[in-house]
């Protein structure tokens, strides 16, 4: 591979590692359930949780690393972590 | 001004699961703004956010040294100044980075007087090279250079207290912050940025992997360091200590439960003295910061 001067890199290219092929656990979003805080958005250490124009929460599976903070930290137990079938 | 929806630390990287120093690399680029240049020294962050070619920032970043991001940032803040630039400049170095190995070029910058602001994300130990031991290391913990075992209980010596050491370099802002209070972060880096002159931002972001913890409890383990009185969030400016975060303290050992870098504390046998040491510390601290919120028993 050939070292662009300063080693320097297009800025957020890691989004071509789709870190979510990681995930043993997926978190499932229970919108019925959601009061829209929008804490698991603020605390997914991935950035991947994302507020659709209903102002509902999703988070973007190609990322999600399955860590289970959102679904620890979700104030209405609105996020069930499910063993994900591959 | 802090931008609130834009994401400049952006998805991809390759930090663990539950990654503390990775929420704080997002919370700190958003209270930072794009109009920021960041300076990492080398560690974990700096590590899972750039694996040529990749990287996670969105914003100017250059990796110095493992020893030398102050002394980096410095340069950087006197050639924009000469230019008439405005960039803010941030340092993200991890703990052994600031509170070890950077010391020199840390002092001398904070000395100089440049205008930047130093972020150190505490995740307790060298981790990017398989969890050695720093200088803050909390008392008692396990990690590879300070092992428990039949002679040891862990890591000797008391965590250093590296904003005290700023503060005494005259710097106008020193402030502790943790992950698991997001508008607290945002609100001191903020400030930290907006002061001129050298400041300091500490911030408590636990390691899932060098602490021994499953990485959903990674927020919930940050909130009991604070419960416990083990960690204390508060703001110096020019020195005097101004704002404190007050609690109501649980025993240490909620907090020392949790992880398996305390975990000869409990097995095979309970440590009870060398628990209780480790209470005097969270003790000492709510002494000295006035952390405790009274409740009034009713009879
Ligand atoms: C001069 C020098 N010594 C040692 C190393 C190896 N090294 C790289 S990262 C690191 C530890 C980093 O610890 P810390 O600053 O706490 O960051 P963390 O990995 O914990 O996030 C060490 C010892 C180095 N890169 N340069
Ligand atoms: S944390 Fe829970 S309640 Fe809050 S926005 Fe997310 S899913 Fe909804
Ligand atoms: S499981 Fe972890 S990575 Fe996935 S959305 Fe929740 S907090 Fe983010
Ligand atoms: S070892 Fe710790 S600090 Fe490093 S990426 Fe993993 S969780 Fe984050
Ligand atoms: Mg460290």
């Amino acid at each position: 591979m050939a070292l662009a001067v300063g080693c320097r890199a297009r800025p957020g290219k890691a989004r071509d590692n789709k870190t979510g092929s990681w995930r043993v656990f997926k978190p499932i979003f229970d919108h019925e359930k959601c009061s829209k805080c929008g804490m698991c958005k603020t605390l997914c250490p991935e950035g991947c949780v994302h507020e659709d124009a209903e102002g509902l929460f999703n988070p973007d599976y190609s990322y999600c690393k399955g860590c289970g903070i959102c679904a620890v930290e979700c104030p209405k137990e609105a996020i069930t972590m499910k063993l994900e079938e591959k | 001004m802090a931008e609130k929806t834009c994401e400049l630390f952006d998805c991809g990287h390759r930090a663990c699961g539950g990654c503390g120093a990775a929420l704080a690399a997002r919370l700190v680029t958003k209270a930072a703004g794009k109009d920021s240049i960041f300076v990492s020294s080398t560690g974990c962050m700096e590590v899972f956010s750039t694996p040529y070619p990749e990287t996670a920032w969105k914003v100017p970043w250059i990796h110095s040294l493992f020893e030398n991001a102050a002394a980096v940032a410095s340069g950087i803040e006197a050639a924009l100044k000469k230019q008439g630039r405005k960039e803010k400049i941030v340092i993200m170095a991890g703990d052994g980075a600031t509170f070890d190995i950077g010391m020199i070029c840390i002092s001398g910058a904070f000395e100089r007087g440049h205008d930047f602001t130093y972020i150190c994300y505490d995740n307790e130990a060298y981790m990017n090279t398989g969890i050695q031991r720093s200088g803050a290391t909390p008392y008692d913990a396990s990690t590879t250079t300070s092992p428990a075992g039949k002679c040891s209980f862990g890591n000797k010596r008391p965590k250093k207290d590296m904003p005290a050491i700023l503060a005494a370099h005259g710097a106008p802002y020193v402030a502790t912050t943790s992950i698991a209070y997001p508008a607290d972060l945002l609100q001191k880096v903020e400030k930290a940025i907006a002061t001129p002159g050298p400041s300091y931002v500490q911030v408590h972001a636990p390691c899932c992997t060098g602490w021994g913890f499953e990485g959903e409890q990674t927020i919930a383990i940050a909130k009991l360091a604070i419960e416990t009185g083990l960690w204390v969030n508060y703001e110096m400016i020019d020195g005097k200590i101004t704002k404190v975060k007050k609690v109501v303290r649980k025993p240490v050992e909620e907090y020392l439960k949790t992880q398996k870098r305390f975990r000869h504390l409990f097995k095979p046998i309970r440590q009870d003295a060398e628990i209780a040491a480790i209470q005097a510390i969270a003790d000492k601290n709510a002494e000295k910061y006035g952390i405790d919120i009274k409740l009034n028993k009713k009879e």
